[in-house]
Order: structure tokens, then sequence, then C-alpha cells
């Protein structure tokens, strides 16, 4: 009965252990990977696909084809309307996945999981990580696989596409995904009841991408709805990954500048979310 | 270190007014199984959680062994071993994987864990169901899953939380077993709680009745019966005599009362005492026509202490379920 020798109790042990009781969860489950990308792919193929924004000015004789390709540019960025909202789709899936962590700090609760691991050794701070981490491995699956997709129904890259330029669409899918599934497991970390998690989530996915620059670009957005959509983390994220897949040409500076945002909203997030498990995950 | 478990003044006042645990104090020795008795909401659950650390308490002190709950809870979380009320296994994963989780949330390494985890699948005999989801698992099963996660870490001592609540008799039986064997073989202390009597007197060696968050009165199922006063017989002669004198000259007899006829014995050693009565009685030529003897359970202990039966203090069904609401919501269920 002597167990001083395994009073080490790692941290990063229990971490990784409850990272991977839900990503086994997940994956065990092909279904849960199939609901969470159907629904991008539902908006790419169905909304991305008819909302043919180019030929407004393909289609009519007037419009010289080199002017419409302008105007689009200016507009979007790209000549393709589809390319622009499939970049959307990225965020899209991910903004979904980190709201299900939330939800699935609920579960656990009422499940009485979250009393059991409570009362084990494993750091509170890893709880809530656990949570942030699985759900940001979940979204870089999910958004290669949404990416394969947009590519298969024809995203077109921009001239300066580099294939390394892919690794740094991972690295933004990680960073808003932190950031947002420890919004996401804040607002859940004292409730009870997975119905208001519902709600909740029902509330802020629609308009926080209609806030943001996945659908539209903000410049022809009215001034309160600028406002909102220049702190939303999504318009960063949308817009760093654009530059970096689609865009003709990357502004450094404004690609820093999303990285940084993104940054800086993921830690405080996370940080946040670990001082307040140490007080609020048990009473 | 003698006292495993000990506790002074230990209050939890929910949303600060529902006083769930209302200054209880108690010791737990070394090795032995320790029961808190009580009706649905009397404060058991709240006492097991904060001496696992999982609630804080709002007024107090308790510590085990030699950790101070509030102030050391990483090294009480470390060397309890806990088995909830609830069914806390994940049901997604198989039984194997779950006991294995619960070895990395103690840091114990692979190695060791998996050793162990089949040692501990063969103790509760699931080795043969160890790769099936936990979703296909009965309540028995489930419970001794449960149990089996609780030992992972080889803990000193157990925490076990209705360990039977909702099992058929069989699987009660059996889990029964296995809480004694822990006790015998591997030198356990074990706190528990229960609302059933007879598993109270069955296993535990010293049981605190609890009523309302305080604590009535603790000792060991034997002593509690016997401070009762000892046995009760009841007996009736042929004709009207008035005999309650001649009884009362009979040994160990404590009180006689005469009642519709019968006659109410207060005894010790009823099972000696009885015959002892019979030929007194027969000797002066009185022939007994009925007798019984009825030991005294925990029931009429309950009753004595409390001054009620443990169904009666079940609260009505109303009062009950909105305290167990604001409890479970204040416990975060």
């Amino acid at each position: 009965m002597n167990q001083q020798n395994e009073q080490y109790a790692s941290r990063f042990h229990g971490l990784w252990a409850l990272t991977n009781r839900e990503l086994k969860k997940w994956y065990k489950e092909p279904f849960f990977l199939f609901i969470s990308i159907i629904q991008p792919i539902i908006w790419m193929g169905l909304y991305g696909r008819s909302m043919n924004i180019s030929s407004l000015f393909t289609s009519n004789p007037q419009i010289p084809s080199e002017l419409a390709d302008q105007f689009m540019k200016q507009t979007f960025g790209t000549s393709d309307y589809f390319s622009f909202m499939a970049v959307g789709m990225l965020s899209f899936t991910t903004l979904f996945t980190s709201m299900f962590s939330g939800m699935s700090i609920v579960w656990d609760r009422r499940l009485g999981f979250l009393n059991k691991v409570l009362s084990t050794p494993v750091a509170r701070g890893s709880i809530i990580l656990s949570k942030v981490l699985s759900a940001t491995l979940r979204s870089i699956v999910q958004a290669a696989v949404v990416l394969l997709i947009a590519f298969a129904l024809g995203l077109k890259t921009g001239i300066s596409f580099h294939p390394l330029n892919i690794l740094g669409v991972f690295l933004v899918i990680f960073l808003i995904c932190m950031g947002l599934s420890a919004l996401f497991v804040l607002i859940a970390i004292r409730s009870t009841k997975w119905e208001t998690q519902m709600a909740i989530m029902n509330l802020l996915n629609l308009p926080l991408m209609f806030a943001s620059n996945t659908f539209f670009p903000i410049a022809n957005m009215p001034e309160w709805l600028q406002a909102i959509a220049t702190v939303n983390p999504l318009s960063y994220a949308n817009d760093a990954i654009r530059q970096m897949l689609i865009y003709d040409s990357i502004n450094l500076q404004g690609l820093l500048f999303d990285f940084t945002y993104l940054g800086i909203f993921a830690l405080i997030f996370a940080s946040v979310g670990i001082v307040l498990s140490w007080r609020y995950l048990s009473k | 270190m003698n006292e495993v478990i000990k506790t002074e003044g230990l209050t939890k006042i929910f949303n600060k007014s529902l006083v769930a645990v209302d200054h209880v104090n108690f010791s737990v020795q070394n090795g032995e199984i320790f029961g808190f008795l009580g009706p649905n909401g009397a404060g058991k659950t709240t006492t097991i959680n904060m001496l696992i650390t999982v609630l804080k308490p709002t007024e107090g002190k308790a510590s085990v062994l030699g950790y101070d709950i509030a102030k050391q809870s990483t090294e009480v979380r470390s060397n309890i071993g806990v088995v909830p009320q609830e069914y806390t296994a994940d049901e997604d994963l198989t039984g194997y994987e779950n006991i294995l989780l619960c070895a990395d949330l103690y840091g114990i390494p692979r190695e060791t864990s998996k050793k162990r985890a089949l040692e501990l699948l063969e103790l509760v005999e699931l080795t043969d169901f160890r790769d099936k989801k936990v979703a296909t698992y009965s309540g028995g099963m489930r419970r001794r899953l449960e149990l089996s996660c609780g030992l992972i870490n080889r803990p000193k001592v157990l925490f076990l939380d209705e360990p039977t609540l909702g099992l058929d008799v069989q699987t009660r039986a059996a889990t029964w077993d296995y809480i004694k064997l822990l006790k015998k073989e591997y030198g356990m202390t074990l706190f528990m709680t229960t609302h059933y009597l007879e598993e109270a007197d069955a296993l535990c060696d010293r049981i605190a009745i609890i009523d309302h968050g305080k604590i009535v009165v603790i000792g060991s199922p034997t002593e509690l019966k016997n401070n009762l006063g000892g046995d009760i017989i009841t007996l009736s002669i042929q004709g009207e005599a008035d005999i309650s004198g001649l009884i009362e000259k009979t040994g160990h007899v404590k009180e006689v009362k005469k009642q519709d006829g019968a006659y109410l014995i207060k005894a010790e050693n009823g099972e000696l005492t009885a015959p002892q009565i019979i030929e007194a009685l027969r000797k002066k030529g009185h022939v007994v026509t009925k007798l019984s003897l009825t030991k005294p359970t925990l029931n009429e202990v309950y009753l004595d202490y409390t001054g009620k039966s443990m169904r009666d203090a079940e609260e009505s069904k109303e009062s009950f379920a909105t305290r167990r609401m604001v409890m479970r919501r204040a416990r975060g269920h």
C-alpha cells in the first residue's frame, strides 16, 4: 500500500488523459465528424454555389469582363465569391466545435463525471484546458476535411499561394478555436442546464457569423455592424486565411496584425479559464 | 496514525440559508468501517463531498490522513479513493478504458496502471466485459466498475456514497462482500453513507446517525442497540392473575409493562432470560400461552434518538423534493 513513489501526478499526464477521452469519444463515432462537417458542406454547396455574385456582372453584356473582375476583386479580394465564402466555412466549423466544448462540460457535470474528476488530484486547470485542447484538435481535423471539400467544389487559390501557407491556415484555426472554446467553456463553467447552453449557442451562432466578414466584406456594412465586426475575432481569422489562400497578394502587415489579435484573444480567454477553474469548478 | 478522519465543527450552508451539515464532530479510526446513517437529505453526501474536497466547508475543520481538507486538498485527493453515488463512468468508453482514465488522473504511469486495471477487473469480476462499452453494463456491473475506479490508486481510505443504492438484493449482498474484503484483506479504512438500516448493521464497525445535518449519536451497532435496554419479550398466560412482580424478580429483567392483556418485558439477553421466566412461572403454576422475542434493530435505535422512524423521516414528498433540488443545484448536479 505504498504509493509514495507515484505521487508525482504529472500535470501533463492528467491533461492528456482528459483530452484523449474527448477525442476518443469523437473518432470512435464517425457520425460526429460527419454531422460537424455536413453543415459547412451544405452552405458551400447550396449557398456558395448558387450565390454566384460574379455572374451578376459577367451576364451583363454592357460590363466588360475585365471590369467585372476588378469590381469583384475590389469588394471581395478575389474574383470568385465561392472561394470567399468557402474560407468563411472553415471558421464556421470551428465556431460550432468550440460551442460544443461548453456543452460537454455541462454534461460532465450532470452525469457526475466532473465530480469524480474533481475528487482526483488532477489539476483543475487541466479540466478546462482538456476541453479547449480537444476542441482545437477536432477543429483542425474538421477544417482540413472542409478545406479538401472546398477544393473539390472549386476553391481557387490566389497567385501568391504556396502550399506551406496551409500550415498558417491551421495555426489560425488553432488560435481562434482555443479562444472561442475557452470562452464557451467559461460561459458553461457553473451551468447545470444543457438547455441554457443550447439556447446560448443558438442565440450566438448566426449573429456571430453575420457580424463578421464570413459572408460579406466589412467595408460594405452599416457603421454599427462594422463596429461589431471589427472586434469579432472571426473577422481576423477569415482575413488571415483569405490572405494566405485566395488573395493574389499578401498584405504582410495586415496578416501580422490578424495573428497578433488572434493570439491575444486565445491567450486571454485560455488563461482566464484556468484562473477561474480554481474558483468556480467546485464550490 | 490512529485517526484517519477527524472533523471539528464541520458545517456547510448552501445559498446562505440552507444548513445541510451543522457543526459535525466525529473521528474515524484506522481500519474501521464507519457509516453515516440517515434519511435522504440529512446531509450525508454533503459531508462526504467536503471530506473528498469537492465542496468547500462553510465553517469548521476536517483532516483526512492528517491532511487538512482545505489547505492540503491535493494531498488528500491523491491518497483517498472515492466511489460516488452516481454512475460516473464514461458510457462511450469500455470498462478497461475507464479504469485506465482514472489511473491517468492520479498520474499513475501506464505500465503500472495496466497491470492494476487488470487485477481490479478480476477482483470485481468484470474481466469478461473489459472491452465492452460501459453503456451495455447492468447497474450492478457499473457499480462494480465504480468500485474498481475508486481503488486504482491503492487508497488508504475509501469513501463510498450510498454504495448499494438502487441495487437488487443479490448484487447488494455481493457489494457487501467486496466491502468486507477490502477491510479484511487490505486493512483499508472505509467511510460510507447509507440510508439502509440493514446495511449499516451488517457492515459498519461504528455508525453515526445523522438527522437534519446534525449527528445524533455515534457508536457500534451492538452498543446502540444495547443502549436501548435490551430485547423485548412479549408474553401471555392463561387466567387473569397479575404476574408482573414475579417476572421482575427474574434475573436480567429490567422493566415489565402490562399492555392489552400481554406483558412487555425489557430484558438483556432475551434468549436466555425467556426460558428462565417460563420456568419461574411454571413453578408457580402459571401456564404460558404465547411468547415472542424481539431483538432491537437499528430502526428502534433510530426511533429512540430522533423520535421518528426512518421511513417517516424521509420527509413529506414535497418538502423533500424542494430541499433536494436546492441542494443538488447548489452541489452542481
